[in-house]
């Protein structure tokens, strides 16, 4: 479980996260949606300590994370995953490579112990024959899923994912939501995931959370997000025509 | 940003390059790679400019000193301390830091932006000292060897171009290149290659590693990286020429 109290984080004295207060529970996807500049990557970032914050706490099951020190943070974050927005992949480095790096780094396995778990990895995320591809040949929707494989190496007990659905079409997108949410259940991993895609709140959001110019504004469950009275809400997610005519039918019935 | 803030950066980000390795093999296999990327294909460039400097250096002198009062051998005596003193190390090291310079400027700044950086920190490694130090332990362990191929190769090309063109004979140019030599000199340009091809990865790096924005920050990052590197060279060439010299 991840907890964030009374969070603050400002840029050159304009505040972009204002007294954010949550929690993310285990074993669920949680979703911080909101529109394009409303604060949810810096908030990703500021939850696994590439910002410094300016005010409050970030507890990892019980720890608090930006009090403690330079190396204890280093050890703490091999327990965290990561999916980036473009994948982030080692341009330089292999498909495997890739995926074997945290082993590399972190364990002391030998050579055909770390390649066996990173073929097990990219087996799981359904990288097949592509070992020796660098991160230039591959797809969108494959970097993001090689991303997924190296963020699970080390069986983390957290998953960040931020914006895991940009730049790839529905139905690829959908494959990564889903693939989200199998990891998290498979894993018991904290899973929070920034995103903007209300295909992707149908798909896996069990925890909801709405942001909006840096504080939030809604709380609740993909069951409940459709009967909100919350307008800022509302207005982010019935924006385009498509969901317009979907409530409108919703009203008619 | 002034001056002082940028130092100040420099220094807390040389803190972290030259903290504990996370795992040794790893740095070392990283430090092979990049002797390889930044040293070995250096050398061609070396070559090819230290051939060409040392026969514009033997010809230049040769037409100067066109006088019978300067014996001949005085052109390769000239041609060897010009390489042995500058060229094979301030200039060669002025080249550098346009080729490799640029090269880890460009490669760690896109690396910042495409968020691989934070993908390292992510992941626990300490991403300044995984990507900077091998660069650095490579350039200053490569650079020496670089340094020494170009001064045989300028006194070499200086001996071709000055029996060619008939300005001398080889006997006066060997002669010349013996006269007078002060060993000293080699172990001079060695420390300021060495010193320079430290200047060159770090400056180089400090300014790929604080890339912000996109492609066109990675291009100016890459041309600032050439630029300060090499005022950093020439500043440093004066300081260590009076310290070593004097």
């Amino acid at each position: 479980m991840i907890e964030v109290r009374n969070l603050s984080k400002s840029f050159d004295n304009a505040k972009v996260l204002n007294n954010i207060n949550m929690v993310f529970d285990k074993g669920k996807t949680n979703l911080i949606i909101g529109q394009s500049g409303s604060g949810k990557t810096v908030l990703l970032k500021s939850i696994v300590g590439l910002h410094d914050i300016d005010e409050g706490e970030v507890i990892f099951d019980g720890i608090v994370f930006n009090h403690l020190n330079f190396k204890e943070k280093k050890e703490m974050r091999k327990e965290i995953g990561m999916l980036f927005q473009g994948g982030a992949l080692f341009d330089s480095s292999t498909v495997e490579e890739n995926v074997m790096f945290p082993l590399d780094m972190f364990t002391e396995m030998s050579f055909d112990e770390r390649r066996e778990r990173a073929n097990e990895c990219l087996k799981r995320v359904n990288i097949i024959n592509a070992n020796q591809l660098y991160p230039a040949e591959i797809s969108g929707g494959m970097k993001k899923r090689v991303a997924i494989a190296r963020a699970i190496a080390l069986n983390p007990k957290y998953l960040f994912c931020d914006e895991p659905n940009s730049g790839l079409d529905p139905k690829t997108a959908l494959v990564i939501d889903n693939l989200i949410k199998e990891i998290t259940i498979e894993y018991n991993m904290t899973t929070i995931v920034n995103t903007h895609d209300m295909n992707s709140v149908m798909e896996i959001g069990d925890n909801i959370i709405f942001i909006s110019n840096g504080s939030i504004w809604w709380e609740g469950t993909k069951e409940e997000i459709f009967d909100t009275d919350n307008n800022e809400l509302n207005d982010f997610i019935f924006a385009s025509k498509l969901s317009q005519k979907i409530k409108d039918l919703k009203n008619q019935r | 940003m002034n001056l002082i803030t940028h130092i100040g950066k420099y220094l807390v980000l040389l803190t972290r390059v030259f903290s504990k390795p996370e795992k040794l093999t790893i740095y070392y296999k990283e430090t092979i790679k990049e002797i390889d990327k930044l040293g070995i294909n250096s050398i061609w460039i070396v070559v090819i400019i230290s051939v060409f400097m040392g026969a514009v250096i033997t010809i230049q002198t040769a037409y100067n000193t066109e006088n019978p009062i300067y014996p001949k051998y005085l052109i390769g005596l000239t041609a060897r301390d010009t390489l042995l003193l500058e060229f094979s190390s301030t200039i060669v090291a002025l080249i550098l830091a346009g080729k490799i310079g640029s090269n880890i400027a460009s490669e760690i700044g896109t690396m910042r932006v495409t968020e691989q950086i934070d993908a390292l920190e992510i992941m626990g490694v300490n991403s300044a000292s995984y990507l900077i130090l091998p660069k650095i332990v490579a350039t200053i362990f490569f650079s020496p060897f670089l340094c020494i191929m170009s001064m045989f190769l300028g006194i070499f090309g200086g001996w071709v171009a000055g029996v060619s063109t008939g300005v001398m004979t080889s006997q006066d140019y060997i002669y010349g290149i013996q006269y007078a030599f002060v060993p000293y000199y080699i172990v001079y340009a060695l420390i300021k290659m060495a010193i320079f091809a430290f200047l060159i990865t770090s400056i180089s790096a400090y300014h790929g590693y604080y890339s912000q924005g996109g492609s066109l920050e990675v291009g100016q990052s890459s041309t600032k990286a050439v630029v300060h590197s090499s005022i950093f060279i020439l500043l440093f060439n004066v300081i260590l020429t009076q310290l070593l010299l004097s």
